[in-house]
């Protein structure tokens, strides 16, 4: 059994420690929004934020996160920079299959938490771990700079 | 009980609709409320209730004013549920608030693909074979209710208009909700025609509404085949043969059965299931197997070797795909001919969700939830390995975390390894067959590796008097349901779409196809684009070559060989302006720019891409701006169009840049996007995408936006660096030649 705080809420989790910090929210908290997608930490698919930085969920096992604050999408909305990202993606029909966006989505707001104006690199740098194979790349670095509140393309 | 497409009964349009009216029970299949976990929209979880309106099995009005849109097509990235809800919506002059959409069970009699004769989702005809359809359920539906406000109000239903979810009449000021009338409605006679709007007074066609599935998807709410969740439910993890063909010859699975949680090993056709309650402690499971393989029948193969097959059949004449004059008489009268050699690798589709499927099995039959494309073809592949009926079989067709064809696997592959995962614990409790990244890498049903040679002589005016292009590789149809349908006099209409269809106007034009599905036993599918995937890269490339030995302009050359092909040269004349072609491009301390063109036709829509490029110093480059113009006749949702342009160009440049599934002694060299790389943002171009206004009936974006991306790129490196790349994936080709 281990214990971590989830979404503000203190949670056991009766799965062996070793199990990555991703099945014990799906499969041992049954919470969806955090995906699958390459078990390696190749993809981003998975990304939550632990103490505030993304991470990915499925090479972190059960035993590094105990005691530590786990936000993940379900909730992600609840912060400013969070709510700013999600309505960015909406007002621009960022998804596409939708199944990268939630990693995405995560992956951004830490970025914009830590930098609120980023450069076109540092997006690149922070985003460049979340694959998208349906290509929403374009958008998701136009509802980036709308959500820091800048202009659709950098003037440089 | 052999699926085959034209076994499958379609109903008409017409006799749908008068058959269906008004049977509020129609909608949606008993049984399938339970599916839900989630809410929202990719899951057929509602029913009917007491004074809902369903005029036909498209929508369904209740009386909580709600529309909602049932779709027949798969939502896999596409936006095909706002594409059909648009359609809909349109006609029924609804508010798009107010419109939901859910996922159509399986049933090919009402949700048939109507240029399929079978329900499915592919080849890009989603929107095109259901724009009329799905207006004439809306104005179906906007019909009666009319019929209904007229009656109660007593008023002549010509005098009632219906606007934004709302009917009202002006002169008695009256006015009622979609909601309010619904009950009345439904006891309406369904009319036997309905008018269609006047294209000029659409409000929603052509108007960019917002995706359905934004708000969903942008909140982790969606539910894809991965977040469904039963009662009882066990999660299966398979550990398969290591090379296509391979089989089970024992097994020693007590390590695993020792793994706590484990509840179930049990041996398959082409591997071996470890089934518990979560995903870690079924992979664990799997993990601790030790398997002695049977590879008796398994295939060995290595892609060099194929790839060297095939160069030596490519030297031999092939089964004749296209014949216009005689290209190989030409070709011997010519003074000179070009000749180039194309190659291309097997590629993974590689979808963000890897495989998945549920499946509850019990003595009433078997039920389904995936991210379901191809309905009818599984709905017969499953009752016949289960021995059922097919309409004991009951598909759940939820949100696919992509597909790019993959789920419409002709052989229902992996639905097929759930059920006999299933039947293996004799419907004990529902299973979730989960692959890993890397079984959904090693799993197969690649594009197939192709070889393409093509050759060409040149008139005193530098133009194409003769053009012999020949295709080696395996076909994707044979052996497969639609194999009626697509394979004539032993040409496999995929494999030389594109090639055979070549839109430039040469006198002597031959297309021959060589099909090697006897020797090559690698699994192979269709991928986003199908056989335009390589037959556009080597006629664009090889189009580029003639052009540039002819010392001609790339686009003036085209056009001149277009004069029959209008929307070609449109898309390609649009691309060309709006990429500023002929201006020279602003130089660059990196390195040396280039600029290259490519036109192409896929599922009857015309797409030209213009690519930029910068080759630094060392051989590396970066793609900075593709122009693209697309041609798919009336735009239904131009912004989705956008979104699919700019989702293939992305998609494309992956491939090209560094895809390639390699077999070696019939193993996969990749597993992971380690080894697989895919596209990442900081390699994503600037994307400018143009659309040509069009009255002509809506045709396929799904697919289209690939094509021209990557001779494009080609072409583009060529006029940097004077290198001409003939062989997929680029890779370091620039750095070592």
């Amino acid at each position: 059994m281990t214990t971590l705080n989830v979404n503000g809420r203190d949670v056991a989790v009766d799965l062996p420690a070793d199990t990555p910090l991703l099945w014990a929210l799906r499969d041992g908290l049954h919470m969806n929004g955090t995906k699958f997608g390459c078990g390696m930490s190749l993809c981003g698919a998975c990304t939550v934020h632990v103490d505030g930085q993304a991470t990915r969920a499925c090479v972190t096992p059960l035993s590094a996160v105990a005691g530590k604050k786990v936000t993940t999408i379900e909730a992600v909305g609840d912060s400013d920079v969070g709510r700013r990202v999600q309505q960015a993606w909406i007002d621009l029909d960022v998804v596409q299959c939708g199944y990268c966006q939630s990693g995405q989505i995560m992956s951004a707001t830490a970025l914009l938490a830590k930098t609120p104006r980023p450069s076109d690199e540092d997006i690149d740098a922070a985003m460049s771990g979340n694959i998208c194979r349906c290509g929403t790349y374009v958008r998701i670095r136009k509802a980036i700079r709308q959500a820091a509140g800048m202009p659709a393309e950098d003037a440089a | 009980m052999n699926f085959r497409i034209e076994n499958v009964l379609q109903t008409s349009r017409r006799g749908f609709l008068k058959g269906s009216a008004g049977l509020a029970l129609a909608v949606v299949a008993p049984g399938m409320a339970h599916a839900g976990t989630g809410a929202g929209p990719g899951i057929a979880g509602s029913s009917m209730v007491d004074g809902d309106f369903s005029p036909n099995a498209f929508l369904r009005i209740g009386t909580d004013n709600s529309v909602t849109v049932v779709s027949k097509h798969l939502e896999m990235g596409q936006g095909v549920y706002t594409g059909l809800a648009t359609l809909v919506a349109e006609e029924l002059d609804a508010d798009w608030a107010q419109v939901k959409v859910e996922g159509a069970p399986a049933d090919a009699g009402r949700y048939s693909n109507l240029f399929w004769k079978a329900q499915g989702t592919g080849g890009s005809t989603a929107i095109a074979n259901s724009f009329e359809q799905m207006r004439r359920a809306g104005a179906t539906a906007r019909a009666m209710l009319v019929s209904a406000a007229a009656a109660q109000w007593k008023v002549p239903a010509s005098q009632i208009t219906v606007k934004s979810g709302v009917v009202s009449h002006a002169a008695s000021g009256r006015k009622a909700t979609f909601g309010e009338l619904s009950e009345a409605a439904a006891k309406v006679a369904v009319p036997a025609d309905v008018t269609l709007k006047d294209p000029k007074d659409f409000t929603l066609i052509g108007h960019s509404a917002p995706r359905k599935d934004s708000l969903a998807k942008t909140t982790g709410r969606a539910t894809f085949t991965q977040d469904i969740k039963l009662p009882g439910m066990l999660t299966a993890v398979v550990a398969h043969a290591p090379r296509f063909g391979g089989k089970v010859k024992s097994v020693d699975d007590k390590a695993a059965r020792a793994v706590a949680g484990v509840t179930d090993v049990v041996t398959i056709d082409n591997g071996v299931a470890v089934l518990a309650r979560d995903y870690w402690t079924a992979k664990k499971g799997r993990d601790a197997l030790k398997i002695v393989w049977d590879e008796s029948s398994a295939y060995h193969g290595s892609s060099d070797a194929i790839l060297a097959d095939y160069r030596e059949l490519a030297k031999t004449p092939g089964l004749v795909a296209r014949k216009d004059g005689d290209a190989e008489a030409a070709l011997a009268r010519a003074g000179k001919v070009y000749e180039a050699e194309f190659a291309f690798p097997f590629l993974a589709h590689a979808s963000m969700e890897p495989l998945n499927c549920v499946m509850k099995l019990d003595a009433d039959g078997c039920e389904v939830w995936n991210g379901e494309q191809l309905h009818t073809g599984d709905q017969y592949a499953l009752a016949k390995a289960l021995s059922l009926k097919p309409e004991q079989v009951k598909l759940n067709m939820v949100y696919a975390g992509g597909s790019f064809g993959r789920r419409a696997n002709p052989q229902s592959d992996y639905l097929l390894e759930t059920a006999q995962i299933a039947k293996a614990i004799k419907g004990r409790v529902p299973v979730k067959l989960v692959w890993s990244r890397e079984d959904d890498m090693r799993g197969g049903y690649y594009r197939p590796l192709y070889l393409h040679r093509v050759r060409a002589a040149l008139d005193a005016k530098g133009m194409p008097v003769a053009w012999q292009h020949r295709i080696v590789g395996q076909s994707i149809i044979a052996g497969s349901p639609f194999e009626p349908m697509l394979v004539k006099d032993g040409i496999d209409a995929t494999s030389v779409e594109g090639a055979s269809t070549l839109p430039y106007a040469i006198p002597n034009l031959n297309v021959d196809l060589h099909t090697t599905n006897a020797t090559v036993k690698v699994p192979v599918q269709w991928w986003r684009s199908v056989g335009s995937t390589h037959t556009g890269f080597s006629s664009e490339v090889f189009i580029d070559e003639l052009a540039a030995a002819a010392g001609k302009d790339p686009v003036a050359y085209r056009l001149a060989m277009l004069a029959k092909h209008p929307r070609h040269a449109g898309v390609l004349k649009l691309a060309a302006d709006k990429a500023g072609w002929g201006k020279p491009l602003a130089a660059s301390a990196d390195g040396k720019r280039g600029r290259g063109v490519a036109v192409h036709e896929s599922f009857n829509s015309f797409v030209a891409e213009v690519v930029e490029v910068t080759v630094h110093k060392d051989g590396e480059f970066t793609v900075d701006r593709v122009v693209c113009a697309v041609d798919c006749g009336v735009a239904v949702n131009p912004d989705v169009i956008k979104a699919q342009m700019e989702g293939g160009i992305g998609y494309a440049l992956a491939a090209a840049l560094s895809g390639a599934i390699t077999l070696k002694d019939g193993l996969v060299e990749q597993s992971n996007f380690n080894d697989y790389t895919v596209l990442r943002i900081n390699q994503m171009p600037k994307v400018e995408v143009h659309i040509v206004k069009s009255a002509a009936k809506p045709t396929g974006v799904g697919e289209p936006g690939v094509p021209p991306l990557a001779p494009a790129l080609v072409n583009a490196l060529h006029a940097a660096t004077g290198k001409r790349i003939r062989a997929l994936p680029i890779g370091e080709q620039l750095q070592t030649t």
